[in-house]
């Protein structure tokens, strides 16, 4: 290489930092900055921070994401609509039928088709599975960045109980592909009903055993209680939703505002909490576990009968038995398999409510069976952008915890 | 989401306040977009942020080649009181790819704007750190524009390590 500075140099200092010393700086004393991860285990993926300290004290922090970056909405432009949807649920990989459920609505909402009714409420029990599934390895990872590692293994423990169900709805523990553009694949199994109301009914009772691990607990207490405080106004002018804008006492859930897929059948209560701290993170997603649970059962128990897929055979497969009997069903399935459907041109923008906030999909179709533009607003994208407002000024130990508490899932983040 | 007819009180008030900036209007699937010529879309943004839309909900860029002009960008405004959302849109030719930022309005647009410059090639003017974000920063193109090509990526083995740009030991 020639004199001077390398690329690799030239890259980092484009990097600009705002950090200054806040009084004298001693003789011994400097402003040091310096990288926390993208290797590091409490950066929940590939992440990488560069803090400037004040000794302790962190002064800034800048987020470098893109390390997992693997192009998903410029592959999802080159798949047939259907067949993006196991694409897209690779994004956020702990909140894979939100994701599918995002990119089904907008592209439903674009062919103006609508739901059987049974589907909507199979779609609200994989989905609130789903979210238990996220706040259980949300909290069981939190926990173990805080030393408990006790809690992570009775968390995964629940946790595959809610992959045992879903192998058994739809043959695969995780990127189901259970979620068509019209409904579900298949109908829930014989049998699979109990079993998942055997397992809200343990959830509860092992969802008050981590509670009684954690709340009572003088070491999580002090690391969570006032700490990574950030008020409503700034979460808001960030753009930050779900459970962090909520644990500051504002109740803005996408599933009572603006229902979708029937929640608005349910009754369930938002939790919210008051000051914003960690602790009110992991009590606002500890009681969410409880609502999800109580949505399940009411799910389960007015499950309606019916189709759980649109009748309309210009979007979703006609039934594998009608293949051998029907020519009109063959040349359906063969078209829908090969070229895929065509939805009229357009733009719309789906939002729902992921286990972190806002998951929105915006679709442009120009006409064709392939989309012309998917973008997924994906919440730890815009949530990480919390990491300087609720780290700055604080202890490097108490950040690990807000990190922790931000729940970023890398996946999502670079896409 | 306002009705046809709200939306189009929204847009006339817009047209009051701000001569020549709104384009287009568009209800479509009941979402509402209002199309705005890019030098003004700051101005409309605070307009329609005191008319309560004040939380930007997302930010992204398209592509619509071959049409002219090609790259887009939209803004989804949401009103939580009101629970309403409404699209704003500017279109901005490839060879002036200029946007003016909104970081200041919502610092919260940061991340998404620097996604779109990354992806598209949109400049937003004012923006505090203008870098890429998802590809490497010696990345050469903007890989989601419509013709971009795919697959193109070359595999570095030593023999020919020193022939692909930006790359070195």
């Amino acid at each position: 290489m020639s004199t001077g500075l390398s690329d690799y140099r030239r890259q980092e200092q484009s990097i600009t930092y705002t950090a200054e010393a806040t009084g004298e700086m001693g003789l011994e004393q400097e402003l040091l900055t310096i990288n926390m991860g993208p290797h590091h285990p409490s950066t929940h993926g590939v992440l990488r921070l560069i803090l400037t300290l004040e000794g302790e004290v962190i002064r800034d922090i800048k987020p470098v994401i893109g390390y997992v970056h693997t192009g998903i909405e410029k592959t999802a432009e080159q798949k047939s609509y259907w067949k993006v949807i196991p694409v897209v649920e690779r994004m956020d990989y702990l909140s894979y039928y939100f994701n599918a459920m995002a990119f089904c609505s907008a592209v439903e909402k674009l062919l103006e088709i609508e739901v059987p009714k049974r589907a909507q409420y199979l779609r609200v029990i994989h989905m609130e599975l789903n979210r238990i599934m996220s706040h259980l390895v949300w909290l069981g990872t939190s926990c173990i960045d805080l030393g408990a590692i006790g809690v992570w293994w009775y968390c995964f423990r629940e946790r595959e109980a809610v992959l045992d169900l879903f192998e058994m709805s739809s043959g695969q523990r995780m990127h189901t592909r259970y979620f068509q553009v019209g409904g579900v694949i298949e109908d829930i199994p014989a049998g699979w009903a109990e079993r998942v109301r055997r397992f809200t009914r343990t959830m509860r009772t092992r969802a008050d055993q981590y509670a009684a691990l954690l709340d009572r607990n003088e070491i999580f207490l002090q690391r969570m209680r006032h700490t990574g405080v950030v008020d409503q106004r700034t979460l808001l002018d960030l753009g930050v939703t779900g459970p962090l804008l909520r644990a500051t006492g504002h109740p803005w859930d996408l599933r009572k505002a603006a229902p979708y897929s029937s929640y608005e059948d349910f009754r369930f209560k938002i939790p919210v909490g008051t000051e914003g701290d960690n602790y009110d993170r992991y009590r606002v997603r500890h009681a969410e576990i409880y609502e999800s649970c109580d949505i399940i059962d009411q799910a389960l128990e007015g499950l309606p009968e019916g189709p759980h897929i649109t009748p309309d055979r210009k979007v979703a497969l006609p039934p594998r038995h009608e293949l051998a009997t029907s020519m009109e069903a063959l040349i359906h399935h063969f078209k829908l398999v090969t070229e895929g459907f065509r939805v009229p041109p357009g733009e719309v923008y789906a939002p729902i409510e992921s286990p972190r906030g806002e998951l929105g999909c915006f679709v442009r179709s120009d006409g064709s069976a392939k989309p012309a533009r998917v973008h997924m607003r994906d919440p730890s994208f815009v949530n990480l952008q919390m990491t300087a407002a609720a780290g700055r000024d604080t202890y490097l130990a108490d950040f690990v915890a807000t990190l922790a508490m931000i729940d970023p899932v890398l996946g999502g983040v670079d896409r | 989401m306002p009705d046809p007819t709200g939306l189009e009180l929204i847009a006339q008030e817009l047209r009051e306040r701000h001569p020549g900036a709104v384009l287009d209007t568009l209800h479509f699937r009941g979402e509402a977009t209002v199309a705005v010529e890019a030098r003004q879309v700051r101005e409309v943004l605070v307009t329609l942020r005191e008319k309560g839309y004040d939380f930007l909900s997302s930010l992204h860029g398209v592509d619509y080649y071959p049409e002219e002009p090609r790259l887009g960008v939209h803004y989804q405004l949401l009103d939580m009181s009101a629970v309403d959302r409404i699209c704003v849109k500017v279109r901005v030719p490839l060879d002036d790819p200029h946007v003016p930022s909104v970081v200041d309005l919502w610092p919260g647009a940061n991340h998404p704007e620097r996604e779109v410059y990354d992806m598209f090639g949109v400049v937003f003017d004012g923006h505090p750190d203008l870098r890429r974000i998802l590809m490497p920063e010696d990345y050469e193109g903007h890989p989601q524009r419509r013709d971009f090509p795919i697959g193109g990526e070359p595999v570095i083995f030593t023999y020919n390590e020193d022939k692909i740009p930006g790359w070195s030991r």
